[in-house]
């Protein structure tokens, strides 16, 4: 793990793997669970894996409080590795902030892939594009994320459950209100101008397999791709199957 | 000593329907107007009363809950600031991190000062973690949202040559000019709810008044010395009328009656857990340490005992609050020796926030609560 500056701010930055750049921006959830799938992607690319302000424990500055803050600090970033042709990898949280730099710049952009990414509102006011994770009940929000395994807490140790604290803290710190979109980044989806999939659970009860449709139908040349017997991190739940997914393109 | 009644405005009516959850997400079919409007009455001549019984008011206000109908604070306040003409009126408080038109709270709480001729009282609030969810108000910035919102609120109402500009982190207003101005001279003086040391400290270095809710024996005399030291560090006078207590009382003319009182008013403590889990640990609430220990064990509420012993706070008995130091009943005498008791223990509190009225306890035994404390306690605290 490397601390870096990028654009004046101190980041986590882990950096592995050989072959072509790959950006991979995390979820807001159990980011220890991500380890082995980064380990299978590390074989096919150099993966550059930025660790979010904030999911770090550090306090972000204080006019750093917008994901898209964080997406200009990424294509900081990228301009900053001097990166070309690169594949931005994005889940959840990590998917709304790739989708909040590709609508910015792609130029440097090979590909996106996003697994059910956050932060784009397509419903009306009544409905729910995003389960309420906060107001259901322990099990009920972690039946949302989670095809048929849950993360179990017991098997997490002090530091890691600190840690889940923490992403929950900064998800919130981000993406409370509006929850968890831009409200403008809609109406900028066609600016998006690189091969795009999006990766979806089938069992994705947190944001529906079928929102991701109704998203892929807003960005040019998008492809959804679903995974069965996963839910909102089938990297965690069908790690294989994802991988193959990745690669694949 | 200054004595402040408090009532949260139970609607007790809904609660065996809506069993083990009593706030956030409970419907309010429950809630019969016709009900809750007796109950409005009921409980705001109770507080009329204390005008000539000499006992101050305190309000406070919960937001989808059975077990307090006071969702506005400044809307009884205003009513019994013309109802009384001599107590005091304390709001404890605007929960000003949830409230997101601050300048509104400022006219609010001017508007009440003018009218009760200066009695009011202005409670600034973190509120409770359930709270976070009916307000919406981002739970990961609520202590910035809170410091920005006092030092508005405090400028709104001690500029007199407005209107002036703020554009900050959470509030953003361009002609701030509130009208009218207080009637108190800078401002009502201000109250803050602490639970820990650490927040105690922070009212402490501003030389506000405190008020530790049910905070009990074991854990009241840290969080006053955290407010103490944090006076004296900021050069501020720690004297005993900065500090507030608040504790359930129930006084009869036989010990039986004051016990039996304080039973069925102990019902606003036992139905304060009632809460679905998932709202108690919002996100960023409390410090990661905590949450991350509530994420894997989250017990029942405990309340500790002199001995070192706890119990649940959902079922605790009146000896058990009393133990605890939550509680004061019995006869007069035995209310007296308690509250002494504690007063010593806590090296000196300048204000008992009694809540006479909870749970079940009838308007008659309300009444009788509080004129029975206003004839045979009060006058003796006065010598503490």
């Amino acid at each position: 793990m490397d601390q870096i500056d990028v654009a004046g701010i101190e980041i986590d930055l882990e950096v592995r793997g050989d072959g072509p750049a790959l950006l991979y921006l995390h979820p807001e959830h159990y980011c220890h669970l991500h380890t082995p799938f980064l380990d299978a992607l590390a074989k096919h690319w150099k993966i550059y894996a930025p660790r979010h302000p904030g999911f770090d424990g550090r306090q972000p500055p204080k006019d750093f409080r917008r994901v898209e803050d964080i997406a200009y600090l990424y294509l900081d970033l990228i301009e900053q590795y001097d990166l070309t042709d690169v594949t931005l990898l994005g889940s959840s949280f990590g998917g709304w902030i790739g989708l909040e730099m590709a609508v910015r710049n792609t130029s440097r952009m090979a590909a996106l892939t996003l697994i059910a990414p956050l932060g784009v509102k397509l419903g009306g006011l009544g409905e729910r594009d995003f389960a309420d994770l906060t107001a259901l009940p322990d099990e009920m929000a972690m039946d949302a994320l989670f095809s048929s395994e849950p993360a179990d807490f017991s098997t997490f140790s002090e530091a890691q459950m600190i840690g889940v604290a923490q992403d929950r803290q900064y998800l919130a710190y981000y993406a409370w209100k509006p929850y968890l979109h831009n409200p403008s980044l809609a109406r900028w989806l066609h600016r998006i101008k690189v091969p795009t999939r999006l990766l979806w659970g089938e069992d994705d009860r947190f944001v529906t397999a079928d929102y991701g449709n109704r998203l892929a139908a807003r960005i040019p040349s998008a492809e959804m791709i679903i995974i069965s017997g996963a839910g909102h991190y089938p990297q965690i739940e069908k790690m294989n199957e994802t991988v193959s997914t990745v690669v694949g393109g | 000593m200054q004595v402040w009644h408090f009532s949260e405005m139970a609607y007790h009516p809904g609660w065996d329907e809506l069993g083990n959850s009593l706030r956030n997400v409970i419907p309010s079919r429950v809630y019969d107007p016709k009900v809750g409007a007796d109950l409005y009455h009921r409980y705001l001549d109770e507080w009329s009363l204390c005008d000539d019984l000499g006992i101050n008011i305190m309000v406070n206000e919960h937001h989808t809950t059975a077990t307090c109908t006071t969702s506005v604070c400044t809307i009884p306040m205003a009513i019994l600031a013309r109802e009384t003409k001599k107590v005091r009126l304390l709001c404890l408080g605007m929960p000003i991190a949830n409230r997101m038109d601050a300048v509104r709270v400022a006219e609010e709480y001017a508007m009440i000062d003018v009218i009760s001729r200066g009695r009011l009282e202005m409670g600034f609030v973190k509120g409770a973690p359930f709270e976070v969810s009916p307000a919406n108000s981002n739970p990961a910035t609520l202590m910035e949202r809170f410091w920005e919102a006092h030092d508005l609120i405090i400028k709104a109402l001690t500029t007199h040559d407005g209107p002036f500009n703020w554009e900050g982190e959470h509030f953003q207003y361009r002609q701030v000019n509130v009208w009218p101005r207080p009637y108190q001279d800078p401002h009502p003086p201000i109250w803050m709810t602490v639970m820990s040391p650490g927040s105690a400290a922070e009212a402490g270095s501003r030389g506000y008044s405190i008020a530790s809710l049910n905070t009990g024996y074991l854990r009241t005399p840290d969080i006053y010395n955290g407010y103490r030291k944090a006076a004296t560090d900021a050069g501020k006078e720690a004297t005993v009328d900065r500090f507030g207590y608040l504790a359930i009382v129930g006084v009869g003319e036989t010990d039986e009656e004051g016990r039996r009182r304080a039973d069925q008013i102990l019902d606003y403590s036992r139905t304060t857990p009632r809460a679905a889990s998932q709202f108690w640990f919002p996100p960023g609430y409390t410090s990661n340490e905590v949450t991350a220990q509530m994420l894997r064990n989250r017990g029942p509420n405990m309340i500790p005992l002199r001995d070192g012993g706890e119990f649940a706070m959902q079922y605790g008995t009146v000896d058990e609050f009393i133990n605890a130091g939550v509680a004061f009943a019995g006869n007069p005498d035995a209310v007296f020796e308690q509250i002494k008791e504690f007063h010593d223990h806590v090296g000196g509190i300048g204000h008992l926030l009694m809540m006479g009225q909870g749970g079940h306890i009838s308007h008659e035994e309300t009444v009788g609560n509080l004129s029975l404390f206003s004839k045979e306690v009060l006058p003796r605290l006065k010598e503490l």
